[in-house]
């Protein structure tokens, strides 16, 4: 009995969870005036919310350019940050200790603060309205060579040094034999970062200004807040549906990676 | 002609003391240095230069297009004025104020549930997780939706349960709890995942002990779990004061600030002084001052909540 009442709490935790997601679904299949109320059948499904969504604005640039901005960023850190925590963690050099301290700072650094002068920095290099001011900025982080360089000092020594004997270049070391040793910190750090810029929506509010080259988030933000949606609650749902689906794939397969990657960074 | 020779020698002298020197440094250090090169190019152009700037723009009026104006502590002198910067701070009290103790308390409630010897717990995990990984504007188009007042499904519930409909996102008084409610919805996964970890790491003995003793639930719960998890009590709030102070894309979606500034929060404000009034000056001076808040906070967080060790 005890059970009962147990499993039963967890599962109404879970339609708490769920329900929303559902409604939201089926809302996006039905014609607009029967948007409302707890019922999540349809009693006629049609795609129309979808099609408006289309024919309103570039969504499909919007979901490459967000792919790209995202893929070229993660690429980016995990190349770049895998050479600096290494060299962090691994190397002896002067000043190292310094560095190590700069990136805890800046990780530590409000985002408030760096957001203003950030805007005019891309402004004095014109990249407002280009990819740049979406990537380069944010392809080395804090986070990450943290995270890795603390990876990294765990791979025992012998390793490396043998591999230096046999002549191998710092290089061919980072990326022949401590990346292959290392997959799950760069999971970790891949999943992380890609989220993040994928979900970013204040940056690319900011320095992008045409429609072409907004990012995915962007772009659904501004087709609610801007009234193109007419107030069609359909279509504002249809918009975010189309937002959330290729997460939502992606973490139904991968679920226990993300939930260690984003749990252990504590990221939102 | 005799000078001349000797500046020569010298010369060449002083070139086979730096060779030497930069030979021994750099056998050591050029490929530490060149492997940190991005990260100090980074540094320099995108913290450093930044923070730097932000100084400048502290005493100067600016709208990027015109010249810089100085103004002196005029920035500052403004901000002691300006009544929406303390509202804008204390919506943000609102909200953590809501925040915190329902993230906490639901978080460490569901992480209970699941540390107990149960099944499916894998699947329960990622189902409180999945508003996490889903972006915010997703879940606040939705929620809007949810909150309606005449058409939302949480007031057709209420009429349900025969309670009178509410202006969730109409008050001036609720709509920062709402707000707060739906961001715990979203984020609470995260922490059940943490607390999970943290009881997972309270040494089963003390348990036991304290079960020959006889000790209550109520008990236990007081004196062993919740002193053993008090690091992870103290990131959970750090954490969710800082989210607090980065609202931006749910107000600015469902209430854009409104009703009567009543969820202004203080990206939202810096947004809206940048972004939309071109005052630059001002709007760092705003993140200025809203970073020390942080800075303020998190601090006088470690102090409260952080606990010496048990003996």
């Amino acid at each position: 009995m005890k059970k009962v009442i147990f499993y039963l709490s967890l599962l109404v935790w879970t339609i708490l969870f769920i329900y929303p997601f559902l409604w939201m679904l089926s809302a996006t299949i039905r014609p607009e005036q029967e948007i409302g109320g707890f019922n999540i059948i349809p009693s006629q499904i049609t795609f129309e919310s979808y099609a408006q969504v289309f024919a309103k604005i570039p969504i499909v640039r919007a979901f490459f350019n967000s792919l790209f901005v995202a893929l070229t960023v993660t690429t980016g850190t995990l190349f770049l940050c895998s050479m600096i925590g290494y060299a962090i963690g691994r190397l002896q050099f002067l000043g190292r200790d310094i560095i190590f301290y700069l990136v805890l700072i800046t990780m530590m650094l409000p985002l408030q603060i760096i957001l203003i002068p950030l805007y005019i920095l891309m402004v004095k290099l014109s990249w407002v309205n280009s990819y740049y001011s979406l990537i380069v900025p944010w392809t080395v982080s804090a986070i990450a060579i943290v995270m890795l360089r603390q990876y990294f000092q765990s791979i025992p020594r012998a390793l490396i040094d043998a591999a230096r004997i046999d002549g191998c270049s710092e290089l061919r070391i980072i990326f022949h034999i401590v990346w292959p040793i290392s997959v799950p910190a760069l999971i970790t750090v891949g999943i992380i970062t890609f989220m993040t810029t994928w979900n970013e929506v204040l940056w690319p509010l900011i320095v992008i200004r045409e429609h072409n080259l907004m990012t995915m988030p962007q772009l659904v933000t501004i087709f609610a807040v801007g009234g193109q949606a007419e107030s069609l609650l359909g279509v504002q749902l249809a918009a975010a549906t189309l937002l959330a689906l290729p997460v939502i794939i992606a973490y139904t397969f991968f679920q226990k990676y993300f939930i260690e990657s984003m749990a252990t960074s504590g990221l939102k | 002609m005799l000078k001349q020779v000797r500046r020569t020698f010298l010369l060449i002298k002083t070139m086979k003391i730096l060779k030497i020197i930069t030979a021994k440094f750099a056998k050591n250090d050029r490929i530490g240095y060149a492997l940190v090169m991005p990260y100090i190019v980074h540094f320099c152009l995108f913290i450093a230069f930044p923070f730097g700037f932000c100084f400048v723009l502290l005493f100067h009026k600016w709208d990027i297009v015109s010249e810089m104006q100085w103004v002196g502590a005029g920035n500052f002198y403004h901000i002691f004025q300006d009544k929406l910067f303390f509202k804008a701070i204390r919506n943000t009290f609102t909200f953590l104020l809501v925040h915190i103790p329902l993230q906490i308390g639901i978080a460490l409630f569901l992480a209970e549930m699941l540390n107990q010897k149960i099944k499916f717990r894998g699947f329960f995990r990622s189902v409180y997780f999945m508003p996490v990984v889903v972006s915010g504007v997703v879940i606040t188009i939705l929620w809007d939706q949810l909150y309606a007042q005449d058409t939302g499904v949480i007031n057709m519930i209420f009429v349900q349960l025969g309670l009178p409909k509410m202006p969730w996102l109409t008050s001036p008084y609720l709509a920062m709890p709402s707000i707060a409610i739906m961001a715990t919805w979203k984020n609470v996964g995260i922490y059940v995942v943490l607390f999970l970890v943290g009881l997972q790491n309270v040494p089963k003995q003390l348990y036991e002990a304290a079960d020959l003793e006889g000790a209550s639930h109520w008990y236990k719960f007081s004196r062993i779990t919740l002193p053993m998890i008090n690091p992870t009590m103290l990131m959970v709030v750090i954490l969710s004061t800082i989210n607090g102070f980065n609202l931006f894309i749910e107000p600015y979606v469902m209430t854009g600030g409104g009703p009567m500034n009543s969820t202004l929060s203080a990206v939202l404000y810096i947004y809206n002084q940048g972004f939309y009034f071109y005052h630059m000056g001002y709007a760092a001076t705003l993140g200025f001052c809203f970073a020390a808040i942080v800075f303020l906070v998190v601090f006088l967080q470690r102090k409260l909540v952080e606990q010496k060790p048990l003996d």
